[in-house]
């Protein structure tokens, strides 16, 4: 599969899940899992352009397919405009949550370029943050947008 | 949680995948955007020596227009459902169903055929397809079938599929005129339904799906028949859960999920102008 544009090439069991393979193969270790039940979102990853949550996606289905992680975002020095705005706005407190927030808000403004405040709660109800750091979230997605919260 | 092991095997064409399926019998499981599949598998509660890999048939994937109805892939993404302009046109319930499914991470992945086959009475999409009188498409070795959506579901996770079967095609009326409401009650925004509820009042025709009200997805018959019969939102609703068996667990018991299925399609009902 390709990886942040970069191919990378194993041999896995079919078991083998998608964000173990962006961790241990491809060494990427960004990509967090946290409940492991497709039900926190910290290990979101694009999948063809579109979140996903690599826990629940076998390495095999991604098979010469593009996946983008958190390390894929950023155009070398210079942070991605979500990254930039979760970094204005202090959308992160322990940050477990945050490169499974910024995947999931990245795949929302490409269906939804200007959403509404409710359409960004909505859009992140995939993601779960433990420190309960939803206000600042989605303040930088808004932000991000260019839309007024 | 890492899943038991298994031989993976991808089909590129749906007579492959039937005869992949004809060739491993009960061994095989069908994958397709997999997000009811692998958390099964995950949880060891699912281990099949063989899965079998339909996800990129792209073949099944479709929304299109045919006569009085709707024809839809079996491997249409929930997301192309959701904002499909013939559906939204067409029979805008089951656009509003499967906004409520998982999130977006899900919606992306998971499938309508895949939703349906899986055959849970907690999930939002069965609900949909009986309220709509839906048709299901199925393929296997000796041809083609379709079977009505009342006929498909026959028990807890079991429906009309053979072991070597394929579900193709999802026929829905097409009921531009229509009035709906998806009712869905839950603890957090991306849970199953406690209990769920398709309401669709269709030139006097009543349509009731429930989500999590039966050991399989059911219809609201004596409702139905009471909305038929003249009956008010505020009568018919209270009839929510005559002849069911809704399961007890953690989150309600018996008693209270009937109670939700009074008020949902009270709620449903009202809202779809009854």
């Amino acid at each position: 599969m390709t990886i942040n544009g970069t191919k990378v090439s194993a041999d896995v069991e079919p078991r083998t899940l998608l964000v173990h393979f962006i961790r241990e193969q491809a060494s990427l270790k960004g990509t967090n899992i946290g409940c492991d039940s497709s039900s926190c979102g910290a290990c979101t990853v694009h999948l063809n352009g579109e979140s996903a949550k690599s826990c629940t996606v076998l390495a095999v289905q991604a098979d010469e397919q593009e996946v983008t992680t958190i390390e894929g975002l950023a155009d070398g020095e210079t942070l991605h405009p979500m990254q930039e705005a979760f970094r204005d706005c202090h959308a992160l407190q322990c940050g477990y949550c945050t490169p499974g927030m910024v995947m999931a808000a990245v795949s929302l403004l490409d269906e939804i370029p200007a959403p509404t405040e409710l359409e960004v709660r909505e859009g992140l109800e995939g993601n779960l943050c433990r420190c309960t750091g939803y206000h600042n979230i989605v303040k930088a997605v808004l932000q991000a947008s260019g839309s007024k919260s | 949680m890492i899943p038991a092991a298994f031989d993976y095997q991808r089909a590129d064409s749906k007579e492959q995948a039937i005869s992949l399926l004809s060739e491993h019998g009960d061994e095989a499981k069908l994958l397709a955007g997999g997000h009811s599949l692998i958390p099964l598998m995950k949880y060891r509660l699912a281990a099949p020596g063989i899965v079998v890999d339909v996800g990129r048939i792209d073949e099944l994937s479709y929304v299109r227009e045919e006569g009085d109805h709707l024809a839809i892939g079996a491997l249409t993404c929930h997301r192309e459902i959701e904002t499909n302009e013939l559906v939204l046109a067409n029979t805008g319930l089951l656009a509003a169903a499967t906004k409520q499914v998982g999130d977006p991470q899900v919606r992306h992945r998971g499938t309508i055929g895949g939703a349906l086959a899986h055959g849970d009475p907690a999930s939002d999409i069965p609900s949909a397809a009986l309220a709509l009188r839906a048709s299901l498409v199925i393929e296997g070795p000796s041809g083609e079938r379709e079977v009505e959506a009342d006929d498909f579901f026959t028990g807890f996770l079991e429906t009309a599929l053979e072991p070597e079967e394929l579900l193709t095609e999802i026929r829905v009326p097409k009921l531009p005129n229509s009035t709906w409401s998806f009712q869905k009650f839950n603890r957090r925004a991306q849970d199953w339904a406690i209990v769920g509820a398709s309401v669709l009042i269709a030139d006097n025709q009543c349509g009731v799906g429930l989500v999590n009200m039966d050991s399989k997805p059911v219809r609201a018959t004596a409702l139905e028949e009471a909305i038929k019969n003249g009956a008010s939102a505020e009568e018919a609703s209270e009839l929510a859960a005559e002849g069911l068996e809704p399961p007890s667990d953690l989150n309600a018991s018996t008693e209270y999920r009937s109670h939700l299925a009074r008020v949902l399609t009270k709620r449903g009902l009202q809202e779809s102008g009854k």
